[in-house]
């Protein structure tokens, strides 16, 4: 099966529970065993060819550019990872069909599981680092809302947030170490990272890149001082625990340490890190554990100790290191899922996970403490039982490390480590199984179904058959070392056997055993004083820490962002200036190279015009109306600049853009206060004026600066200049790069205006379908006009129609040649139209109005993209554009260009856009109590005559 | 004639950065109107100023101006329209439903205490 098909399953997969649970919770539960035992079985498939030492690769390049590469790899290290994940998963699910009650959501939590899988398997199979990051951040998401499930449970919310905090933090750090690495390697793709170890490790980026990666690994990993985030996580249902907390997710970072081995391992920072750290860990794991009444949480801790035996293994960097890792990685997962499984059914049964209330089970529940009892053994390392070889590999590796200069420190701990794991095993049998029974919450335990024993029974089998029979693990331990040595280091001539001799390991093993059982022994008064001097909770301090960072936060949100967005405002524009200004000072402007413009009369009186109209805009800008004036004033004067400094396209525009806005701003009006008040007191507008000025002084001096400086590099003006008559076929430029050389560019931009539209649009229709709409229906009437559509200006407007109409058509069709364009025809013919809702009124115009805008705005998108995707069929890329020149007889030779066809799009883009808003906002000024007149014009002479005269007959 | 335009720049956008700070709708709206303005001349005027050399092709003509600062203001005129008529109706909407038009929040308004009695 393909690497991706398998990678691609489990996400696939996700989308059935929610659909199957409508068929009952076996069709649930099956379905997604079915999605997991394909994909597995298509995993099974490539065994043969892995274990003979192949690698499978997949490839799809993604974003090349990038470096992001959807490519997949399966090795021996891929392929042992990818089936425990699997392969338990496979007993998780049909754990959890039994294990959840009928309140739960199944399908939702099967759901999670399932991407919670694909995330997994897409992490040992990636070999992409980019990819492998994605699929990292996945498994921290779904984990988070695996932890959560149970969402009426506050310790699970906690545990969930905590667990995201914990482990996303750390996949904050591995993304930036990941970076760092793939930029020392020269590319993101593992297997070229891998072959790169001497010049990885000679970097001096090599300790930032190992620190940030194994940030991220030791979060994962719940490695000490991150460890506190796993036992939290058991609020989770206990399939989870299981799965992601034991057998795959918290193994991801030894997963990640054992992928980058080859490259990372083998230095002196690696080995007191990774050594140090997964020491630590195992100890303070184990000793932890040992006094926790809660099930889970004994488990979870113990859990932390054995990951951190692991991570200690894969520290020391040596292949037997390694081999021995690989080893306790896979025996590790059977004997944990086993014992969290077992939890589980002891919960469920007898109603607490409290060892204190618990004891006895033996008689009650024979097949659960048959498997327990095998699990826990392996855990303490009892020969005949997986867990005895690996953690004699493992003593046997810690008798020959020396850790700052000591011989004895490493062996010592690691002995201290398996005895106190020797003890809490033996109290997870002792203090459950045996003894006096307790009170018991649910009546009498007995064991549960089939379904659910069945799959800790199966893991137990392994452990058994892995300890009686170590050689039938040998070569896939083998296979998976060697993928993880990879080229660095040779494959260790030693073998999986019960009986090696009496070496030193077997003296410490027996030393752990013997004294695990003396403590458990002395269990009830080393309890009380641990109970008493334990060290604190770490739960307090995590809370202490996020609570000061909230309040921290908080403080400098409510300080800067206030809702007060004047404040943003300001702030902002100090900051602008104070930057600037930095600039200024620190940098050296050029100087003057060009030649200052002579300045005449007319252009000067328009500067005046202009600033004076700005001036009195701010003095007395409360007066609303006036200031929508002097704004048309400034408008005005900016387009008659624009025509003076040879812009005339931007003069047109500029032109009918203002006449649209005051349009627009005079309805708005209509609604709003007419004054503004006065609120402000004066040292704040002595404030605001100040920081204004500096604003301004400081635009107005980068411009001077600009326009008498020369350019820094080369224009690109030169070659549109050059080439839009021969290339694009028009004279006018401006327009050429409009429609032709920028012509995606101007399709985003009618998209844009064409969605500014629509918003408004829907935002009116909001407006009006809410409880404004009788505000507005019934707002008293003021400054009513005696004559609401004077006869004159009816009647002029109608004459103009047709004749604006056509001008718009002039200024389209010349706008390739000549000043003009789509956009300054569509606001001319909006103009036009807007005029006659104007003179007219709103029910008069827009009962003619046939067409709607919104169809309008759609097609001028659609023709413009239609135009640009007509050049596919010439093998050209989109918006080619191509022209010719005809002549049809009575007519001189003329032009077509393809580009029209683009421009007309944008002509008819503008046009319903324009016309939309201000529809809208007329839409507002409807109001009740006025109906529309029933004739063409209000006032007719010769019909009022008429009236008047059938009154005087009448 | 750069002095001219300079100065326009910055009177324009000393005008609008002293409007946005105003504490009701409609005048941050005209600021932004006079920001705008302001912006779209010094993009206009990266490309140098030139007076009678439109960016129209002619036979025997050699000096143009600058097309390309043009093409890009002529579009960010329009779609500054488009952006003028979204604020505005966020404005009036928040006016019609709420009969009150300050921009600043509720409660932590800016300069509570400041703000001149009646």
């Amino acid at each position: 099966m393909s690497l991706f098909l398998i990678v691609a399953l489990p996400f696939l997969g996700a989308l059935l529970p929610g659909l199957m649970i409508r068929a009952g919770r076996n069709a649930c539960g099956g379905t997604t065993f079915f999605v997991t035992l394909t994909a597995f079985a298509g995993l099974m498939t490539h065994v043969p060819a892995v274990m003979a030492g192949e690698v499978l690769t997949a490839r799809l390049d993604w974003v090349p550019a990038l470096g992001l590469n959807a490519n997949f790899f399966l090795d021996g290290l891929g392929l042992f990872f990818a089936s425990l994940i699997l392969g338990i998963g496979l007993l998780i699910i049909a754990y959890a069909r039994f294990y959840l009650s009928r309140e739960d959501d199944m399908g939702e939590f099967y759901t999670y599981l399932l991407l919670f899988q694909g995330a997994m398997v897409g992490i040992v199979l990636c070999d992409n680092i980019l990819m492998l990051l994605v699929f990292w951040e996945l498994t921290s998401l779904s984990s988070f809302l695996l932890i959560g499930y149970w969402k009426h449970l506050p310790e699970g919310r906690q545990g969930a947030r905590m667990a995201l905090i914990v482990t996303g933090m750390g996949g904050l750090a591995m993304i930036g170490g990941m970076l760092i690495l793939g930029d020392i390697a020269g590319s993101y793709d593992l297997s070229v990272i891998l072959e790169h170890r001497d010049r990885i490790q000679a970097s001096p980026y090599y300790l930032p890149a190992l620190l940030l990666i194994l940030l991220g690994a030791f979060t994962k990993s719940a490695q000490f001082p991150f460890h506190f985030w796993l036992p939290h996580a058991m609020a989770a249902p206990t399939p989870v625990s299981a799965y992601l907390h034991s057998a795959t997710m918290v193994k991801a970072g030894l997963f990640l340490m054992a992928r980058l081995w080859p490259v990372l391992s083998g230095t002196e920072a690696w080995f007191i890190i990774v050594t140090g750290i997964g020491l630590v860990t195992m100890v303070i794991g184990a000793v932890v554990a040992l006094f926790k009444n809660d099930l889970k949480a004994l488990l979870a801790f113990s859990t932390v100790s054995h990951l951190g035996l692991i991570t200690m293994l894969l520290g020391t960097g040596t292949a037997f290191g390694a081999m021995a890792a690989v080893f306790h990685i896979l025996n590790h997962a059977c004997f944990k899922a086993a014992l969290f499984m077992t939890a589980g059914i002891i919960d469920h049964e007898a109603g607490t996970r409290d060892i204190t209330r618990l004891g006895g089970l033996r008689r009650l529940m024979p097949v659960t403490f048959v498997i327990a009892a095998l699990a826990s053994l392996s855990m303490a390392g009892i020969p005949l039982l997986n867990g005895f070889l690996s953690k004699e590999m493992m003593l046997e590796e810690a008798a020959h490390t020396v850790l700052f200069n000591s011989a004895l420190l490493v062996p010592v701990l690691a002995t201290v480590g398996a005895l106190f794991s020797a003890a809490y095993s033996f109290r997870y049998i002792a203090h459950v199984f045996f003894g006096s029974q307790q009170d018991n919450a649910n009546g009498q335990p007995h064991d549960p179904g089939f379904g659910m024993w069945a799959p800790p029974a199966v893991l137990v089998v392994l452990v058994v058959a892995i300890g009686v029979a170590p050689f039938l693990a040998e070569p896939l331990v083998r296979t998976v070392t060697a993928a993880v040595l990879g080229d660095a280091a040779a494959m260790p001539d030693a073998h999986l056997k019960i009986w090696h001799g009496l070496t030193p390991a077997l003296t410490m093993s027996a030393i752990a055993v013997t004294g695990g059982m003396l403590l458990l022994i002395a269990f009830a008064p080393l309890a009380r004083a641990w109970a008493v001097a334990g060290p604190p909770a770490a739960k307090a301090i995590f809370d202490a820490i996020i609570g000061a960072i909230i309040a921290l936060s908080r403080t400098i949100t409510e300080r800067l962002h206030d809702g007060a967005m004047t404040r943003y405002a300001a702030i902002f524009s100090v900051t602008v200036v104070a930057v600037a200004g930095h600039a200024w000072i620190t940098g050296n402007a050029p100087a003057p190279a060009r030649e200052m413009l002579p300045v005449e009369p007319l252009p000067l009186a328009g500067w005046l015009l202009l600033v004076v109209a700005t001036l009195v805009l701010v003095w007395q800008h409360r007066n609303r109306f006036l200031a929508l004036v002097l704004m048309g004033v400034v408008g005005l004067m900016i387009s008659v600049g624009f025509a003076y400094l040879s812009a005339p396209d931007l003069a047109l525009t500029q032109l009918s853009v203002e006449v649209v806005t005051v349009i627009l701003l005079l309805l708005a009006l209509n609604f709003l206060p007419r004054e503004t008040p006065m609120e402000s007191a004066g040292g704040r507008r002595l404030r605001d004026g100040i920081i204004a000025a500096a604003v301004g002084l400081g635009a107005g001096a980068l411009v001077y600066t600009i326009l008498l400086g020369d350019f820094a590099a080369q224009t690109i003006s030169a070659y549109h200049l050059e080439n839009a008559y021969k290339g694009g076929g028009g004279t006018n430029v401006v327009n050429v790069i409009l429609v032709d050389f920028r012509g995606y560019d101007t399709f985003g931009e009618i998209i844009v205006l064409g969605i500014a539209a629509l918003v408004i649009y829907a935002t009116t229709e909001a407006l009006l379908s809410g409880p404004v709409r009788a505000r507005l229906l019934n707002r008293p009437l003021e400054n009513v006009a005696g004559d609401a559509h004077p006869m004159m200006m009816v009647v002029v407007t109608r004459l103009m129609m047709p004749l604006v109409l056509m001008v718009g058509v002039y200024i389209f069709l010349r706008g390739h040649n000549e000043p003009g364009g789509g956009f300054i025809a569509g606001l001319v013919v909006a103009i036009a139209v807007v005029m006659q809702y104007m003179a007219s009124g709103y029910a008069w115009a827009s009962g003619r109005q046939r067409v709607p805008y919104h169809g309008i705005i759609g097609t001028g998108v659609l023709v413009a993209g239609l135009t640009g995707i007509g050049a596919w069929f010439f093998g050209a890329p989109f918006l080619t554009s191509a022209f010719g020149y005809f002549r049809i007889p009575p007519f001189e030779k003329f032009e077509l260009a393809t580009a029209m066809g683009f421009d007309l799009g944008v002509f008819l883009c503008v046009v319903g856009a324009v016309m939309l808003s201000l529809d809208s906002f007329a839409q507002m000024a409807r109001r009740s109590g006025i109906a529309a007149s029933e004739y063409d014009i209000d006032i007719d002479p010769s019909r009022d005559h008429a009236l008047d005269t059938d009154k005087a007959e009448g | 004639m750069e002095l001219l335009v300079a100065s326009s720049v910055g009177v324009l956008t000393a005008a609008g950065i002293y409007l946005v700070l105003r504490l009701r709708t409609f005048p941050v709206i005209v600021g932004t109107a006079l920001l705008s303005y302001a912006v779209n001349v010094f993009l206009f005027a990266s490309g140098r100023l030139a007076v009678n050399q439109p960016p129209v092709l002619r036979d025997g003509v050699t000096a143009y101006t600058d097309p390309l600062p043009q093409a890009l203001v002529l579009t960010a005129i329009v779609i500054s329209f488009g952006m003028t008529a979204v604020v505005v109706i966020v404005a009036l909407g928040a006016y019609l439903s709420s009969q009150d038009d300050h921009i600043d929040d509720g409660p932590g308004r800016d300069d509570v205490g400041e703000e001149a009695q009646p």
